[in-house]
Order: C-alpha cells, then structure tokens, then sequence
C-alpha cells in the first residue's frame, strides 16, 4: 500500500511542482536579471567566445530600496491590510459569537449565510458598493443629505482610499469570521459558569475568559484577512483613484504596462516576504497562546 | 444575559444586512427600467433580453464555463488522487504545495504563472487559463475529499484486499462510493472558484481570450451599463446555487473551507 501511495501522489505533486512551484523559482531568478529591451528578460546565462557568464544583478533590489516611491507603498499596503484586519476582527468577533451561541440546528445555515458571499463573484462584490457609493446612490444621497443638516459640505467617497477599506472588509469578513467561529464554537460553556459563580461581570468574564482563549483564533483571522489584502490590486483598481492604490497596482503595471518584469518580480519577492514573516509570527503568536491556554 | 444576547442579535441583522444587501441592490437595479443605477423607474426584463444580443459577452459567458469544466475535470482527478495520498500519511510537500496557493496573495501567483508561461512559450489563452485555474482548486478539492476519508476505517480497504480485490478494485469499489459526495462537492467548489476567478485569468488570458469575470472587469472599467447588473444577477444566482449544493454533499466544506486550511 505505501508505494501505491507514493504513486497517487505523484501526478499532483508534478502539477504543483510545475505549474506553482517552477513559476514561483522562475520568478525568483527573473528578480535578478536584467529586462529585456522590449520586455521580458535578458538571458540569465550570457554566451561568449570564452564559455557561459552569469548575467544577474541586484540593480531591481537597489531601485527598491532607494526609491522612497516604492517602500512608501509598501508601508500604505502594509497600513491597509492592517486596518482593514481589525475592522474585520470588529465586526467579525460579534458575528461569530453570534453564530457560535445559536441553537446547533441553526448553525450551520447561519455559516453558511456568512460564506456565500465569499462564493459569490468578487467583481459583483465590488460593484455593488460601486453602486452604493455613487454619488447618485442611494448610500451616498442619505449620508449627504445628512450632513447638510448638521451644515457640512457634501462628501464622496468611490475612487478614495476609504472605499478601498470599505471594499477589502466586505470582501475579506468571511475568512474572519470562520476561524473564530471553529475557536468560540469549541469553547467550554461550564468556563464562563464559573467565571460567573465565583462573581466575574459580564465584561470580566469577556476579557478574562473569552477573548484569551478565542486568540489563536483571532491570530489565524487576522492573519486570512492580512495576507489576501496586502496583495490587492483590483480594488484599488476599481474604487481607490489615483490616492487610494497599493502595492498590488505597481506590480501589475511593471508586468502588463512598464514591462518591467525584474521589476515587478522584485517587488512580488518583498511583498511576499513580508507576508511571510508577518504570517509566521502570527503563527508563532497562536501556537504560544495555546500552549498556555 | 438577556439584555447582551438581544444586543447581539441585533448587531447580527445588521452584520447580515451589510454582507447581503449590496448584492440585493444589484439584483434589484437589474429589473429596473432607468439606464441609470439611482431612482426606480420601473420594472423590465429588458436588460435580460439585451445580453442575448451582445455576441461578445454570449462568447466570454461560453469560455467562462468551459475553462471551469476543464479546470473542474482536472482539479477534481488531482485533487482527489492528492487527498489519497495524504490518507493517514504525513506528505508535507505535497500539503505545502496543495495549500501554497490558496495561501499566497492572488497577484503572486498570477505574475508568477505569466512569466512561467511566457518564458516556457506556452500559448496564452484559454487553455493556460484553465491550467492556471486548476492550481488553486486542486487544494479546495483536496480538502473536500480529506474531510470525507477521515472517516472511512481502514480496515475496510484490508478486509476488500484479503477477500482478493486488486487495488484499483478496493478504491473503485470500496474507497469510492464513501468519499464520492467529497468528489463531487469539490469538483463543484473548483467549477465555481474557476467560474468567479478574475485575478490569475486577468494575467494568464493573454490579449485574445476573454471570460465572463474579465468581460465584467471591462465594462466596470469603461462604463457600466444596466447590462452589468443582468449579467451578475445571473452569476449570483449560478454560483449561490452550485455552492448550496455542494455544502449539502459534504457540509464538512464550511469548516474546511479557506478559513481552516491556511
């Protein structure tokens, strides 16, 4: 049976290794090569009278890191991706609480409730608040009329990077709210029982009870909601205008417009690494508290 | 508790309210009659009736659901054989890579595929789309799969073998019919992760090849017209529906879904 086994694996593994694994080390080495003169790459290996020179460089990595352009960028995406995890822990904590304290025939209708949108066409998505935010909507016309009551000029919100926030939480709440629905889910109702007995407020048995337990779960959301808006580049696309675009945008522009793929891979590695570390300490964050929890 | 569960209860309806009544407002402008999306003028079909007309958004509809069945066949085949491999073995390379890219930001893996293709010379157009697509799904299907073999005992593919079934004849017979619900629910999630991807068919298309998402992506871009919100109407109404039913072939799904497996 083990080497059956060993066989089942192999074809998935050579997909992945060619069609994820090959494109990623390709990438890697694009980074470090000069490009092309009318885009692609130069030849990482240069042929002359004498046999095979490399032909690499950190010219991409210096531009990087001298031009404040890109690093600020980074800092804004990094920001973005931020604020736009603690709005979804905000909003996503009571949802799933909600969800966690419900009769258990209802729970997985309500789950799912929370998860269709994530199915749901991620252009509709943004759409849809495209709409709303308009200055024609309905949203926008509400919210207006509002604040001429109180004397305040008429604001607008698509194409700012408040829509760009407002669109990543849409987006991104389900992937909130599930791992903190697995972690509250399990929790031990008898825990908050005797927080009470032995006379623990409401708030007490909160913030002594259930949130240090409910943390690996917020780390694990926080984490699913990070790493897919750091990247992001069609919201922005769509709703941020000229201020509200990230980092995701500037790599798409060296691929498909500047042509600048050592470039754009340079800036693809970095924004990965810091995601890398990012999650890894997220990860090393959860597993301490539940070794103490 | 009274008082704090009936604060929760309402801060739900509105949590629910804010994820589900932008996409109502969509569907709603779609029935109605005004070019534009503000007052409600009445109500009309008309907008329906237009997408028949628009040959080049019929097309990007037919390439759209080609390249998720080609994404779906290959995705559920590699996906399966990957959640087999796994059965009560610890394989983390082939986990890492199964799961890699549903935790690595979209862009990543579409700028990676692009220049993958472009410098392995691989045509860019519907096929390397449903190539690329099929990198992702294989992990959805995986662990649709997985959540089903995690309860079928051993001991009956031992019990198939000693009785004289050949391997394949275990799995066909046997193993099969246990995890085929899994099978299925992830062959619909990768059809619908396929059908709703813009990201890595926005870098793998290449100029010629166009599908629904990226024909969405167009119009959003130039000038929306009340044809966008038919168009989505009818996506919200396929994809809700393929995902209900795969949640109710393996409910396991929700809890394995994206949210777990990072």
């Amino acid at each position: 049976m083990e080497r059956l086994s060993r066989w089942l694996a192999l074809p998935p593994l050579a997909y992945l290794c060619a069609l994820f694994g090959l494109p990623l080390l390709l990438m890697v080495l694009a980074s470090f090569q000069w490009p092309g003169e009318f885009g692609g790459l130069e030849p990482a290996l240069d042929r002359s009278e004498d046999g095979y020179r490399l032909n690499l460089t950190l010219e991409s990595y210096h531009r990087l890191g001298e031009d404040g352009l890109y690093l600020g960028l980074l800092l804004k995406s990094f920001l973005y991706a931020l604020v736009t995890a603690l709005l979804c822990l905000l909003l996503g904590y009571p949802l799933a609480q909600l969800i966690a304290r419900s009769p258990s025939r209802w729970r997985g209708w309500l789950l799912l409730l929370v998860v269709l949108p994530f199915w749901s066409n991620f252009l509709i998505r943004i759409y849809a608040w495209m709409i709303l935010l308009s200055p024609e909507g309905l949203l926008l016309g509400v919210l207006n009329a509002l604040l001429a009551w109180f004397g305040l000029g008429p604001v607008q919100l698509l194409y700012t990077p408040a829509a760009v926030i407002l669109c990543m939480v849409y987006v991104h709440l389900p992937f909130m709210v599930l791992p903190l629905y697995v972690n509250l889910e399990r929790q031990d109702p008898a825990l908050l029982e005797a927080a009470r007995d032995l006379g623990a407020s409401r708030w007490q048995c909160f913030w002594r009870v259930t949130w240090p337990l409910s943390l690996p779960g917020v780390y694990a959301g926080t984490a699913l909601v990070f790493i897919p808006a750091f990247g992001m580049f069609a919201i922005p696309d769509l709703v941020g205008g000229t201020e509200g675009i990230m980092i995701g945008n500037v790599i798409r522009t060296q691929f498909l417009e500047a042509r600048d793929w050592p470039f754009g891979s340079a800036l693809a590695i970095v924004m990965t690494l810091v995601i890398l570390v990012l999650a890894w300490l997220a990860a090393w964050l959860a597993r301490g508290k539940a070794d103490y929890g | 508790m009274a008082r704090s569960s009936l604060a929760l209860l309402a801060l739900g309806g509105i949590l629910y309210a804010f994820l589900y009544a932008p996409l109502l407002v969509v569907v709603a402008y779609s029935f109605n009659a005004s070019r534009l999306n503000a007052q409600w003028v009445g109500f009309t079909l008309d907008w329906y009736r237009s997408l028949f007309d628009d040959a080049e958004l019929l097309a990007a509809a037919a390439n759209s659901l080609l390249v998720a069945t080609g994404c779906s066949l290959l995705a559920t085949v590699l996906g399966t054989l990957a959640a087999l491999a796994l059965w009560r073995r610890r394989r983390p390379l082939l986990s890492a890579l199964a799961l890699g890219p549903i935790a690595v930001p979209e862009v990543l893996l579409g700028v990676s595929l692009l220049l993958a293709f472009v410098l392995l010379e691989v045509t860019l157009g519907l096929l390397s789309i449903t190539l690329a697509h099929a990198v992702f799904a294989i992990g959805f299907v995986m662990v649709a799969v997985q959540a089903r073999l995690t309860a079928v005992d051993p001991a009956l593919v031992e019990a198939a073998r000693d009785l004289g079934a050949s391997p394949w004849q275990a799995f066909r017979r046997v193993v099969l019919p246990l995890i085929l619900p899994g099978v299925l629910a992830g062959a619909l999630m990768a059809f619908t992760l396929s059908l709703d991807d813009f990201v890595v068919s926005f870098f793998t298309a290449g100029a010629e090849a166009s599908t629904l998402p990226l024909k969405l992506y167009a119009m959003l871009k130039t000038g929306v017209t009340p044809k966008v919100n038919a168009v989505s109407t009818l996506l919200l109404l396929l994809t809700i529906s393929l995902i209900i039913l795969a949640h109710r072939l393996t409910p396991e799904i929700l809890r394995h879904d994206r949210g777990d497996t990072r």
